[in-house]
Formats: structure tokens, sequence, C-alpha cells
């Protein structure tokens, strides 16, 4: 038995695999192993961006609800004005006014409270001006006219200034944007890489094969054909790829809800949540994680579909 | 069917390795083209295939003019086109059985309806045994039978064959050649590639087209 005997049985083992349709670019040409490690990192880091975007989308959503429901009446003191009567009559004005669900005046001990962790506990703050707090909570069913609002305080109560929490908001806003911005600008990024990479592996196993590539011409193939059978192995590398990396990037949210839902009961686990939620990411994350992985795969093939069909028009001198 | 106008290739910068090379090729036609090692028989036959574009002058093939010639033109083109390379081309992956069903599966046609056709024609030329073998396991005589039937399992109208009795011995060059005097009665142009004189003197009445100096020579 020569040395090519052992690598091409004379006789395939079943006879059904006899007429089977082997790949015409045969598999271990492509440097498969590799690339699907490239395209699984690549994937993850993907998701893992998109993931973290979602999660402060939400988590910045949230905190917009919890400030936009509530404004805030503050009552300065002033010299000839009774301050317990002027926060009374505010929250009176504010309770009654329509779209407002309640209006609730903080004592003059519970404005103190406010005060303590700045100034300490136990000092007699009786002497300071301190200012009332009202908080206003918006009924949701109904619009809240607050220019409205603002001109009834102002002509009862000169001393009352309402806060919409507006300006709070718009930076809450924009930090949500610009953290989306830059998820969405990364997450390009790396499907550009990810191209790039398959790209040039496409070329490589195009090289690696040109005499298959020659054979299938002269026996009139056409582009199209040649290009699906590279296209089929990077698919179904991407799909390997994109599944695993996909898959990573949801066991580690997974892990990191469960992580926060153990930490929640800690002085940071609180703020952590407060700031990012419970790291869930709820079915639109993982829809959102499951489309990645599916546009990593059909980019992977249709990467290698342009630069075959690029790579065939250079071998011969043909119009396109 | 074929049509060459003056054609020259260059390589690079070099001199021209075909010069003024004109002739036709009729349908229904058979000849040899020979030529000292060298001579270009394989560049030509690569011209006539239109897998190397000329550097001057007009190729004609089947009527269509090759410079006007698109992507899914050419594809057409060669699926009139039978071709036997000098060192066969067989894909090494793939069974005799697979390689030369090749041609029809390109066109994406199932399986089960060229299975018969294709192992018919193996048995003709004399593989039917060695349809599930690889080719790296053929000898010489069998990687060269089973291109031949490759080029002729999709019927061509022209027939290229380059050098293809360089690789076995005189009885069996005989048995091949006999198979393409076969193909020619059936109605298929052949064009034979060798610098075998012997061979062609076996065959006299067939047109001789000599290479040499890159210029042709043609003896009807």
């Amino acid at each position: 038995m020569d040395e090519h005997s052992a690598a091409f049985p004379s006789r395939p083992p079943a006879v059904e695999d006899e007429w089977s349709q082997t790949p015409l670019v045969p598999a271990e040409t492509v440097a498969g192993r590799a690339l699907a490690i490239v395209i699984a990192i690549m994937t993850f880091l993907a998701a893992l961006t998109a993931g973290f975007a979602i999660v402060l989308a939400d988590a910045s959503r949230d905190w917009r609800g919890a400030v936009g429901v509530e404004m805030t009446i503050q009552v300065t003191p002033r010299a000839a004005r009774d301050i317990d009567a002027d926060s009374a009559k505010a929250a009176s004005i504010a309770a009654a006014f329509p779209g407002v669900a309640e209006a609730r005046a903080f004592t003059r001990q519970q404005s103190e409270e406010l005060l303590a962790p700045w100034l300490g506990a136990g000092l007699d703050l009786s002497q300071l001006p301190t200012p009332r707090m009202i908080v206003v909570r918006r009924d949701p069913q109904k619009k809240l006219d607050e220019i409205g609002l603002r001109a009834a305080l102002d002509a009862a109560v000169p001393n009352a200034s309402l806060d919409d929490h507006g300006a709070w908001m718009q930076r809450l806003d924009t930090m949500a944007q610009v953290v989306v911005g830059a998820a969405v600008a990364i997450f390009v990024l790396v499907m550009i890489a990810m191209a790039l990479a398959v790209g040039f592996a496409t070329r490589g196993a195009m090289a690696g094969n040109r005499e298959i590539i020659e054979a299938l011409h002269f026996v009139g193939a056409a582009d199209s054909f040649i290009a699906r059978q590279f296209q089929f192995h990077f698919l179904r590398l991407g799909l390997r790829g994109g599944a695993a990396g996909g898959g990573a990037a949801l066991l580690l949210f997974l892990l990191l809800g469960f992580l926060s839902r153990q930490w929640t009961t800690s002085a940071g686990g609180e703020q952590a949540e407060a700031l990012f939620g419970s790291f869930s990411l709820g079915w639109s994350g993982i829809v959102a994680i499951a489309a990645i992985s599916l546009t990593v795969a059909l980019i992977a093939g249709l990467m290698s579909r342009i630069i075959v069909f690029r790579a065939l028009g250079e071998f011969y001198d043909v119009k396109d | 069917m074929v049509r060459f106008e003056n054609v020259g290739l260059r390589y690079g910068m070099g001199g021209e390795i075909l010069r003024d090379i004109t002739f036709d090729i009729a349908p229904r036609t058979f000849q040899f083209l020979t030529g000292p090692s060298g001579a270009g028989k394989t560049t030509l036959l690569r011209l006539i295939l239109l897998a190397l574009p000329p550097t001057r002058g007009l190729i004609t093939l089947f009527g269509k003019d090759s410079a006007e010639l698109d992507k899914p033109g050419l594809t057409a083109l060669r699926r009139k086109v039978g071709v036997v390379f000098q060192d066969f081309r067989l894909l090494d992956h793939l069974t005799t059985y697979q390689n030369v069903a090749l041609p029809l599966r390109v066109q994406e046609r199932d399986e089960a309806s060229y299975r018969s056709e294709v192992m018919e024609l193996l048995g003709w030329v004399g593989l039917g045994e060695r349809m599930h073998v690889y080719p790296p396991v053929l000898s010489g005589g069998e990687k060269q039978r089973a291109a031949i039937a490759r080029a002729l399992i999709m019927r061509p109208q022209l027939l290229l064959a380059d050098e293809p009795t360089g690789n076995v011995d005189p009885s069996l060059a005989r048995r091949l050649m006999r198979l393409f005097l076969e193909l020619h009665k059936s109605g298929t142009s052949v064009v034979i590639a060798t610098h075998d004189l012997a061979l062609m003197d076996q065959f006299d009445g067939a047109r001789r087209l000599v290479l040499g100096d890159g210029r042709l020579h043609i003896y009807d």
C-alpha cells in the first residue's frame, strides 16, 4: 500500500456514503479553528458592548422615570414671613393643582435631617435659615401645567421656587445617548475587524485552493457556484463562532445578574443596583445578543462571498 | 466553431511567444496540434479555452468575440468545451465518480439524475470498478481515462486534449485514440495536442496544426 492509500480509502465504509456529495472545497484547507475563535471573541466583545449599552439605557430610563415623576418646591426663609405658613400654603396650592397626585411638605425636623449628612448629626440648626422642601408627585394619568403651577406659587408664595429637575434629566439623557453612541461605535469597529479577519481568511483559503477553483472554472462552474462553496464554510464558521461568543456573553450577564442579586444587601451593591439596575438583560437583551450572533455569521458568509467574487475577477481578465 | 485572426501573445514585456496565429476549427473535424516541446501547444489550447486573454488579434468561439464576453457568457461557452489537461487536474479529495460527475454537479443538477450516465461512461473508459477510488491511488493511465471521461460527460461540441497519451503505454494510447475517434464520429470537433509523431502517423487523414517559432502552419 502506498502512502496515499491510507489518506484516500479505496472504498468508503458505508454504501450510502459512496454517493454523498463531498464538499468541493475541503474543510481542512480553510483556517477553520483559528478563525472560529477570532469570530467567537469578536462576537463576545460585540455582545458585551451591546448588553452593557442595553443595561445602562434601561437604568437611565429608570432614573429619568424616577426623577421625572417628582418635582420639588423649595420655600426659602425670608424676614417678616412665616415659613411654616408659607410652606403649608405652597403645599396646599400644589396639592389642589390639576395633574398633581400628592404634595408633601417636609417638617422643620425632616428638613434638618436632610442636612445631617453634610453638617453632622446632633447640631442645633434652629438658628440657621433652613429652607423647607415640598415634594410634589405628578399624577401619571393627567397632564401637569408646570408654568401655571409656577405662576400660582409666585403669586401666593413669592419665596417658593419650583424645580422640575429638567436640567438633571437633560444631563441623564445626554449621558445615556453618549453611552449608547459609544457602544454602537465599538460594535461597528468590532464588526469591521471581524469582516477583515474573514476577508484575509477567505483570500488564504482561495490561494490554497487555486487549483480546485481553476478546475471548477474549466468544467463550467459559474462564479456564483464557486463563491457558494466558500460561503458555506465561512457561514458555518460564523455560526459556530457567533454561537460561542454570544453564548459566553449571555452566561456572563447571567452570572453578573446572579452576583448583583447576592450583593444587593451590601451598601456597594445597593449603589451599583441604583446605577446599573440588576444587570438583568431581559428578553430584549437576549434577543439582541442572539441577533448579533446571527448577524456575525451572516457577515462572515457575505464577506467571504464578496472576497471570492472579487478574487475570481482577478483570476481572469474578463468583463464582470 | 473556433476562429483565430492574427492572434499574438506575450507574457509581460517579453517577446511574443505566439505570433500572427490564424486558423479556424470547423464543426465535426479532427485535428492534431503538434510541435516541439515548449512550442506553445498548451498555451494555444489555453487561448482556445479563453483561460488566457490574447495580447492582440481576434478570437471567436462559437460565433462570440472573446473580447466582448462577460462572465456568464464565458461560463456558457466553457460548458460546450471538454478539456483533458496534461496533468489531469483531477480533484484529489473527490472519488473518480465524483470527479467525472463534476461538470454536471457544477450545473447544480440532482445527483440521482446523472448517476447512471456517469456510471455508464466510467464503464466505457474501463473505470467501472474504480469509481469509488480517489485519484492518488489511480495509475497514470487510469487518471488519464478519468480526465477524459470528465471531459466527455457533458457531450461537448469541442474537445481539447493536451498530450492525452503522454502517460500511457502504446496499447492504451491506441485505445484512447479510438475513443477520441468515436467521439469525433458522433459529431464532436477534436483537437489533440501531441508531439508523438508515431501516434499521428496512425491517423493519416487528420488535419495537422504545427507550431514552430511562435507561428502556426496548417497541413490539411
